[in-house]
């Protein structure tokens, strides 16, 4: 093991790059999941006929896959269908179709635990559905979402390092490149990027507990809480 | 449209790959499972050391990708003189990975059992010991049961990372079928379909536990 030629500044500064991209890359996906996703879960929740039932096959078939599997798909089978990404829109395509399907289930959620009375009392103080929806139930939920959604972000920057399949620059990819010049790099090399990951993550889920925490004091006993930590194994 | 023959002319290749996906599946859920027992034991102990240690587990592991893990045991290894197979460097990293979330969903159960439970079974003199075997676990199984079979599922589905190190399980062996006959789309879209007879009851089954569960409370 080589650490100290593992980690000369040249090799750090290009793991920060790598790092730099699946941040980026992470942010970007995240940003248009929650919009695709809280359209679908917003879909289910509202039980329109058939409409409700084909999203929720939908997102059903995508939760069920592996995510490493709809990365494969999106930059090398596509292709054959005439629709050709570069690596880092496939990247970003594949993400954003497995978020979406895990994010509707956070806003489903988070809609399904605002309690009914509350749209049966705005509809009978005359608000039109929608208007409930903007005013009474959406803000709620939203709230509500925020513990979830930071959990569902950390899982989508671990799952930024299966892209390393499809060679995105990301800090996986970058890694592994720093270990081909030189077999003693690979131990103190992965370390510290394990390093790198947990710090990002971890302070992550600190603020993911706090607001979770927040939310809880906010509404002592009423209501229930979406648990932060449904942050599953799930790439993953 | 679809086309069948790539199913038909290697469903014996497709089947051994499942047949490995679920082996290692299995495999990575049992040694998960105890070695997630033993953090999650350590997690709630009264001894610091211990408690620190399964903390330190849980949050690292929790906080790094899974084929990270698996790039440490299938690349790291060897340089320092330790050769493990795609399969093997694969469950193992499945199943530390798994432990960590494993662990804290059987915290999560053994905490949600009420504090009183245990002092009443120590006032009537059972042992620490005995109140958890007859009063405490059997109440936070029910709890537990739920988030394990979801586990599950994400076991069978990160599996698929066995593929990115020649692992022999359905990702691989989807690889070896589509170099094979030139053909991508149709290969991942059966691929997919095997990981869907496995995870699609596996969440309907849960989805029903979960409720039922909930009913006897």
């Amino acid at each position: 093991m080589d650490f100290i030629g593992a980690y000369s500044s040249g090799n750090l500064l290009f793991l920060l790059k790598g790092l730099g991209t699946t941040l980026l890359v992470a942010f970007i996906a995240i940003i248009f999941s929650f919009l695709i996703g809280s359209i679908l879960g917003i879909l289910r929740y509202a039980k329109i006929p058939v409409l409700s039932r084909i999203v929720a096959v939908c997102v059903e078939v995508i939760r069920n896959l592996p995510l490493l599997l709809i990365i494969f798909f999106t930059f090398f089978a596509l292709p054959e269908v005439g629709i050709k990404l570069s690596v880092t829109m496939a990247a970003i395509t594949a993400l954003i179709i497995f978020e979406s399907a895990m994010l509707s289930e956070i806003v489903r959620s988070g809609l399904n635990s605002i309690e009914k009375g509350q749209i049966e009392a705005a509809r009978s103080s005359g608000l039109t559905y929608m208007q409930t929806m903007q005013h009474i139930i959406l803000p709620q939920a939203l709230r509500r979402m925020v513990p979830p959604i930071v959990s569902q972000f950390i899982s989508l920057l671990k799952d930024t390092s299966l892209a390393v399949v499809i060679s995105l620059p990301e800090l996986l990819h970058n890694a592994q490149i720093v270990n081909g010049k030189n077999v003693n790099y690979v131990i103190p090399i992965f370390l510290l990027i394990a390093v790198m990951y947990f710090l990002v993550n971890y302070s992550l889920s600190l603020v993911a507990r706090r607001l979770e925490m927040k939310e809880r004091t906010n509404r002592k006993s009423t209501g229930k809480v979406l648990p932060a930590k449904q942050q599953t194994g799930e790439m993953m | 449209m679809l086309d069948f023959t790539i199913l038909t002319n290697n469903l014996d290749t497709y089947l051994q790959g499942f047949g490995n996906t679920l082996k290692a599946s299995l495999l990575a859920l049992i040694f998960s499972f105890i070695l997630g027992v033993i953090i999650a034991v350590m997690r709630i102990s009264p001894m610091k050391v211990l408690k620190a240690a399964g903390t330190a587990f849980v949050e690292f592991v929790r906080n790094i990708p899974l084929i990270l893990i698996l790039f440490i045991f299938y690349y790291g290894l060897p340089s320092l003189g330790m050769e493990l197979s795609g399969f093997q460097a694969g469950t193992i990293a499945l199943s530390i990975y798994t432990a960590a979330f494993i662990a804290e969903a059987i915290r999560a159960g053994i905490l949600s059992v009420d504090k009183g439970q245990m002092e009443a079974g120590r006032s009537s003199g059972l042992t620490y010991i005995q109140t958890m075997r007859y009063i405490i676990l059997p109440q936070a199984i029910k709890i537990v049961i739920p988030p394990l079979g979801n586990q599950f599922i994400n076991l069978v589905k990160n599996s698929s990372i066995l593929g990115v190190v020649a692992g022999l399980d359905l990702m691989y062996f989807g690889d070896s079928i589509s170099s094979a006959t030139y053909v991508v789309f149709d290969v991942y879209i059966f691929v997919a379909v095997f990981y869907l007879i496995l995870t699609i009851p596996l969440s309907l089954f849960v989805g029903y536990l979960e409720r039922r569960l909930a009913v006897s409370g």
